[in-house]
């Protein structure tokens, strides 16, 4: 007995040890040092369709940029899902990468843990100015009326795909400008086993991304000037009871959508199952899985009325990638020299066209290749009708708790479960009351 | 030490020569007082605390203090500076009126409910083969290969594959059910709503039966089988051998089988994560996950530590009393 007493003493102590155990550590104030000015690391987010593929994309730029200044750059890939958490863990211990992506709608709360080298008038002035960038884009890369916590690099928005053949087979001759003419659409396209639009039920940022829009429609921001969140308020709430209703009430989203979480609808509109997806640069996407360009149209996301615009007729986030350096770096200039190489307008042209994303730089976005029909709505979106996430230091919870919320409406639609304003305000509230820790 | 013992002297303890007490005494490898004075054995211990205080007591050490703290991104680049709340933590987690006491407790209940079942079903599936392969008979040993095959996969390519066959539209589980069998109306979601506990329970049964019937076939090894003749002899049908010999036989096994895979199942994090993704359906929303999320997916540290604290105190406490009735049990059947 004495034997499994401890044996089991043991297995306790080393299971409770491992649930309680949180890592943490404090931080060595490096502050660029630029002690060693001839290596860099840089943490790249996965663009391409694998990690090896961006490898091999970013490996002879960064050649080209050691032949340049003599500065070797380690690279290290890491996929989406885990990127937040490399960065988390690096910000805690202090030994974090010398430059890194993030993705532009965490900008301001990782600017909240001060880990990132703001990128005040001096910092901006190393890599050519400020007045290179779009504004819509540096506008989404931290809190407003703070310096910047990155650079831009790569900018996308959304727009709707259409598959033209199931137009025509509908009989609808144009894509929908607005909400209305997408419903009456699809009501018309979605029978005999074919759906009108996709959507990714499952996916917490994405449902974000969605009702983000439709809540900007609907005069509705999901914080106040002081950041305090306002997912309650009849705008959200309507924005978020329009996006589950075109499941829920105008059927034209199959419910199996729902549980979509790994890009699936994109799938199912590749295969002629779905006529019509929201979504950012699906090109090459859609190219991958054996769909020719003449397939598809690309239209700017629909409005409640009239054309896309500013204010109220905002149709996508802004969507990308941006470039931050690590405060903790021990080469602050090498780091900068390597954000000024990636952000000139050479290699803006040549990594965004690969990546089929918009560059941020004004002067790269002239080039004819972002005129292709898809790309150039992409860009005028961008230029005109696209508003950043809120900027607070919250985002990251806001992403969770109403993408989470959104979620769990979705599955009240694909159970048929009614959605109603009252079940929509009270999902939003419980997310908002989570967000008051 | 070794260096203190002859070949001479382990060939003939090793080849079981019957020795006298003195003459063991003398045979033994004897440590110079001066060595134990030394502190030799605290010395050839020293690693295993070392690393089992890196790897474990102060990362724990480390978690209480932050549940004592409003620990947010804010302050994550220098933890040490986050400001103390005292209990605030605490009194926010275990506040059932609020939402987030309200979710944890929901989480709770749905562990509590998922542990139960899973260990459960784990323990009799693996109880039931364990007995049913006792004897041998031809295929006995591609038997247990084959059911242990789910112990032996990577836990990430086993559970994503079970994710793949729960999707509602592509899915094996609704092709076998609602095109074949046609046992549903219409084909179920499995990943999101109210079935999503049953996916759970499912998979973790799947996953975790095996170690059960590894340990319970390890146990039924050491039941002499002349009890089962001698039974048989007397007239026992087979229930009554199970019943009177081979449950009684495993007990001190089963104590430990049940413990441990109530450990394991209460903290499971790979299954839903994987299964569900950072967000599990309420009705699945295991604590595992609840505080993973409080801590790295809402960035409030200090929360989900205060909340892994009450979780260690509760997995203590059920231990405690656990190990204290089942040894309790022990003696009296001892007595």
């Amino acid at each position: 007995m004495r034997t499994i007493r401890a044996a089991a003493a043991v297995t306790v102590v080393t299971a409770l040890a491992a649930v309680t155990g949180c890592g943490g550590g404090t931080s060595s104030d490096g502050g660029g040092s630029n002690e060693s000015p001839k290596t860099l690391t840089y943490w790249a987010s996965n663009q391409g369709p694998s990690i090896e593929a961006d490898k091999k994309i970013l490996t002879p730029e960064l050649k080209k940029f050691e032949k340049q200044t003599g500065i070797k750059v380690k690279l290290e890939v890491i996929p989406w899902s885990d990127l937040l958490n490399r960065i988390l863990a690096a910000t805690t211990s202090g030994q974090g990468p010398d430059v890194l992506n993030i993705g532009n709608t965490w900008s301001a709360s990782l600017q909240a843990t001060g880990a990132l080298l703001p990128w005040d008038q001096k910092n901006f002035d190393a890599i050519g100015g400020r007045d290179r960038f779009v504004d819509s884009a540096v506008a989404s890369a931290g809190a407003e009326g703070k310096d910047p916590a990155a650079v831009p690099l790569y900018s996308l928005a959304y727009a709707l795909y259409y598959n033209k053949q199931m137009f025509a087979d509908a009989g609808i001759t144009q894509p929908p400008a607005t909400w209305d003419q997408l419903v009456a659409d699809g009501k018309k396209i979605s029978k005999n086993g074919k759906w009108a639009l996709g959507a990714e039920g499952g996916n917490l940022a994405n449902n974000i991304h969605q009702v983000f829009v439709l809540g900007k429609q609907h005069g509705a921001d999901f914080f106040d000037s002081a950041g305090k969140p306002t997912f309650t308020s009849a705008g959200a709430v309507a924005a978020v009871k329009q996006y589950v209703h075109f499941m829920a009430k105008d059927k034209i989203v199959a419910p199996g959508n729902a549980e979509y979480a790994q890009n699936q609808s994109l799938q199912d509109f590749a295969n002629g199952r779905t006529a019509m997806v929201l979504w950012q640069a699906a090109a090459s996407t859609f190219a991958a899985q054996g769909m020719k360009p003449a397939d598809w149209g690309v239209a700017p996301v629909p409005v409640p009325a009239g054309a896309p615009g500013t204010g109220q007729n905002t149709n996508s986030m802004v969507a990308g990638i941006n470039m931050a350096v690590f405060k903790n770096t021990r080469n602050s200039d090498g780091a900068k020299e390597f954000v000024k190489f990636m952000t000139s307008d050479a290699e803006q042209k040549l990594l965004n066209k690969t990546y089929g994303s918009i560059p941020p730089v004004k002067a790269a976005q002239q080039d004819p290749a972002f005129s292709a029909p898809d790309l150039k709505v992409l860009r005028d979106t961008l230029a005109t009708s696209a508003a950043p996430l809120p900027q607070v230091p919250t985002e990251s919870q806001f992403e969770t708790t109403v993408g989470t919320a959104v979620k769990d409406l979705w599955a009240d639609a694909a159970a048929g479960r009614p959605v109603t304003t009252e079940s929509v305000r009270a999902h939003l509230a419980k997310a908002q009351q989570l967000m008051q820790q | 030490m070794t260096a203190t013992v002859t070949p001479g002297r382990t060939d003939r303890a090793d080849s079981g020569e019957m020795l006298g007490k003195g003459d063991a005494r003398r045979r033994l490898p004897r440590i110079p007082d001066r060595t134990r004075r030394g502190g030799l054995p605290y010395l050839l211990l020293l690693p295993a605390v070392v690393l089992e205080l890196l790897i474990h007591l102060i990362p724990m050490v480390i978690g209480i203090v932050m549940s004592f703290r409003r620990l947010t991104q804010f302050y994550i680049r220098n933890w040490g500076e986050a400001p103390w709340t005292a209990l605030d933590n605490y009194k926010v987690a275990v506040d059932f009126d609020a939402p987030i006491g309200q979710a944890l407790l929901h989480s709770f209940f749905v562990t509590c409910l998922f542990t139960v079942l899973t260990v459960g079903l784990c323990w009799l599936f693996g109880v039931s083969a364990a007995i049913m392969m006792q004897d041998s008979f031809r295929g006995r040993g591609f038997l247990r290969a084959v059911f242990l095959t789910p112990y032996a996969l990577p836990v990430y390519a086993a559970v994503i594959t079970w994710a793949f066959m729960f999707q509602r539209d592509n899915g094996l589980i609704n092709h076998v059910l609602h095109d074949q069998l046609g046992l549903t109306d219409q084909p179920s979601f499995w990943l999101i709503g109210d079935n999503s506990f049953i996916a759970l329970v499912v998979v973790a049964v799947w996953k975790s039966w095996p170690f059960a019937f590894l340990i319970v076939m390890a146990g039924l090894q050491n039941i002499p089988r002349e009890l089962y003749e001698a039974a048989s002899i007397d007239g026992a049908g087979v229930w009554q051998q199970i019943r009177k010999i081979t449950l009684p036989s495993l007990r001190p096994v089963n104590q430990v089988l049940v413990l441990v895979l109530f450990l394991w199942t209460f903290n499971d994090f790979n299954t839903p994560y994987v299964l569900f993704g950072r967000a599990a359906p309420e009705a699945a929303d295991l604590i595992s996950i609840h505080i993973y999320q409080s801590s790295f997916v809402t960035w409030n540290f200090g929360s989900g530590s205060a909340m892994s604290v009450l979780l260690l105190l509760f997995l203590l406490v059920v231990t405690a009393v656990y190990l204290l009735l089942t040894t309790r049990g022990r003696r009296g059947a001892d007595a």
